[in-house]
């Protein structure tokens, strides 16, 4: 098979995998490297890359995240147990899509505006997006394509993404099930020894004390939540 | 009765497949301004959005019927055109099925915001009916605006006639709902020679409408708080002078074109391609859109009659722009003809980009300024480019 789509960093400014003539896979089909395969051929690989690669990370989006639609439980119950199953598998949630100013906290989230700080800052060389809005999930495989060395995996309710190593469509809870069989059993061929764990705790940042912050913390943004002269607040939210 | 006692109506919701391919249709004769509206009417739309300008005027006048008859939840005439392609923007937010339509200056002055529409991911439809938008003021058909639009991201359909007019119309609220596509579709057609000619439309019953719209399948959140992340999540991403923020910028403009590359798929499905090709492997061929196709098509018939090594390349996307089509269309020709109704031939430039020896496209004939465009003046061009001998004297 010939890699149309490979893992990066592809450099400065890649041409996107549409314009590299990758069309998204029909029903039924998945994508891998930018060619149309079976969901199984693209799960099987997808595996050994998670099992193979380091850091492994699931990146659950806001569609996963929140009890929205009625198959959304299920579904993200899926992805619980497909981390489980994943050696040292973190898990870093895409809550929302706003750029996260003056600084993210790469331990805690991801972003689509600067996904690169996240994947880097952690060291991911393998990552599941999923449950993440199709425009937001482009624009991050993309940039994650671009800056670093990740195979990334997307796992779409929709029609799947073209600048993912591994894309799956359609997803439903029982393709998360599915693809969870097929990591135990590349795992086991691998050889490696696994038990069944939860995720590990979110290492995020030590809660931040807010009773002790000045103007002078906020630096240059510090006109935004400073009294402009004659100005008297009397309420707030 | 006022607007707001409208009759509730009950119609059957169906597949675009269903209703373009499938439906059965009966003939009417009606004008093109009348085929956008009984569009609009089968569109099942959520609100429409204008401000009046000739030649659009008699298409949004019409749509207010439909509002009035039912057919449409919602309908105001905005203040001018900037406000109404914002509120276009806007109402997008809430997910809702959008058609909006103007002519020539009107498409200039709303162009800001329509140019934000595709990075916003808007899948409205906008109805262009073309007017010269050149001083000194007319209100004549010249589509010198479109070359205003093809930067623009958003997927551009040029009808010939009537008819065409209806199917583009009905078919772009499909292409541009597509998760993968999600861009404004443009329907474009000349004004006065098709707004307010009368032509054949053979239209399905008004009783069947496209299934209601689904802001969920949509690959950005709309503004709905049962769909998280419940905010408006398309406002600037970065306003920041660092690399992440010119790469954020950067890879969003890629996935626009990216859509709009897309979008190809569904004018194969629905439309049975950008392209419509006669006679393949002519030594002439004729390739127009729009109304010079239908002027195109006619010189292609007499061409026919004469004998002639003449073929035509009817061009219905000009964006995605049909590239590979052409390029196979035009593969054999010896000399390409580009009839246009405007005055810098942006067609004729798009062609000779596509195909590799872009020294056989002919520029022209153009007319402009709301002129007709005779059948003779494309003969003549044949004739010249065949070295025939003829009286054509223009």
């Amino acid at each position: 098979m010939t890699k149309i789509v490979e893992v990066g960093p592809a450099g400065y400014m890649p041409t996107s995998a549409p314009a590299m003539g990758v069309e998204l896979a029909p029903e039924g089909s998945a994508l891998l490297y930018g060619n149309t395969v079976t969901p199984e051929e693209a799960m099987r690989d997808a595996a050994i890359a998670l099992l193979t690669r380091k850091n492994p990370t699931i990146f659950p989006g806001p569609q996963v995240l929140w009890d929205w639609k009625e198959d959304v439980a299920e579904k993200s119950a899926a992805i619980l147990e497909l981390a489980s199953e994943i050696p040292n598998c973190k898990i870093i949630p895409m809550p929302d899509y706003r750029p996260k100013y003056p600084k993210i906290d790469v331990k805690a989230e991801i972003n689509p505006n600067h996904p690169n700080l996240t994947i880097l800052d952690n060291r991911i060389e393998a990552c599941i997006f999923v449950g993440v809005h199709c425009h937001y999930a482009n624009l991050t495989l993309r940039m994650v394509r671009a800056g670093t060395n990740c195979y990334t995996v997307a796992l779409c309710a929709y029609m799947g993404h073209e600048e993912a190593m591994a894309s799956i469509r359609d997803l439903h809870a029982s393709d998360i099930a599915k693809f969870k069989e097929i990591v135990i059993e590349e795992r086991n061929k691998l050889g490696i020894k696994w038990e069944t764990t939860l995720p590990p705790e979110n290492p995020s940042l030590p809660k931040e004390d807010n009773s002790t912050l000045s103007p002078a913390d906020y630096g240059e943004y510090r006109s935004l939540i400073m009294t402009k002269k004659g100005e008297h607040i009397t309420d707030s939210e | 009765m006022s607007a707001v006692q409208r009759p509730v109506l009950n119609k059957k919701q169906v597949e675009m497949n269903y209703l373009l391919h499938e439906a059965p249709r009966e003939k009417h004769f009606i004008t093109g301004a009348q085929a956008m509206s009984e569009a609009v009417k089968r569109a099942n739309v959520d609100m429409a959005i204008a401000y009046p300008i000739t030649p659009q005027s008699e298409v949004m006048h019409l749509v207010g019927d439909v509002f009035a008859q039912g057919h449409i939840k919602e309908y105001y005439r905005a203040e001018e055109e900037l406000g109404t392609m914002s509120a276009i923007a806007g109402a997008s937010r809430a997910g809702v099925r959008l058609f909006t339509a103007t002519s020539g200056p009107g498409l200039i002055r709303g162009l800001e915001a329509i140019a934000s529409w595709p990075g916003h991911r808007v899948p409205a439809v906008l109805g262009i009916l073309t007017r010269v938008i050149n001083a000194p003021l007319s209100i004549q058909p010249d589509n010198l605006e479109m070359a205003y639009m093809l930067y623009s991201g958003a997927v551009m359909l040029h009808a010939e006639n009537q008819q065409d007019t209806f199917d583009f119309t009905l078919a772009a609220f499909a292409i541009a709902e597509k998760v993968d596509v999600y861009i404004p579709v443009a329907v474009a057609t000349e004004g006065f020679f098709v707004t307010h000619a009368k032509g054949y439309v053979d239209m399905m019953s008004e009783d069947l409408v496209y299934k209601e719209f689904d802001p969920v399948a949509s690959p950005v959140p709309a503004m709905d708080n049962e769909t998280p992340p419940a905010r408006i999540q398309r406002d600037a991403p970065v306003q920041k002078s660092n690399f992440m923020s010119y790469l954020i910028h950067s890879v969003w403009q890629q996935e626009i074109w990216d859509s709009n590359s897309r979008a190809m798929k569904y004018i194969y499905e629905y439309l049975g391609g950008p392209v419509e090709v006669l006679n393949p492997g002519s030594d002439i061929m004729l390739l127009a859109s729009g109304c010079a196709a239908a002027q195109a098509r006619e010189a292609h018939r007499y061409a026919q009659e004469e004998g002639l090594s003449v073929g035509l390349v009817k061009v219905k996307a000009i964006r995605p722009f049909p590239r590979t089509e052409i390029r196979e269309a035009l593969a054999a020709a010896k000399t390409v003809i580009v009839p246009e109704h405007n005055i810098v031939g942006w067609l004729c430039t798009e062609v000779k980009a596509a195909i590799p020896n872009g020294g056989i496209v002919h520029e022209g004939p153009r007319v402009f300024g709301g002129m007709t465009l005779p059948v003779e003046l494309i003969m003549f061009e044949i004739y010249e480019a065949l070295g025939i001998e003829h009286t054509i004297k223009l």
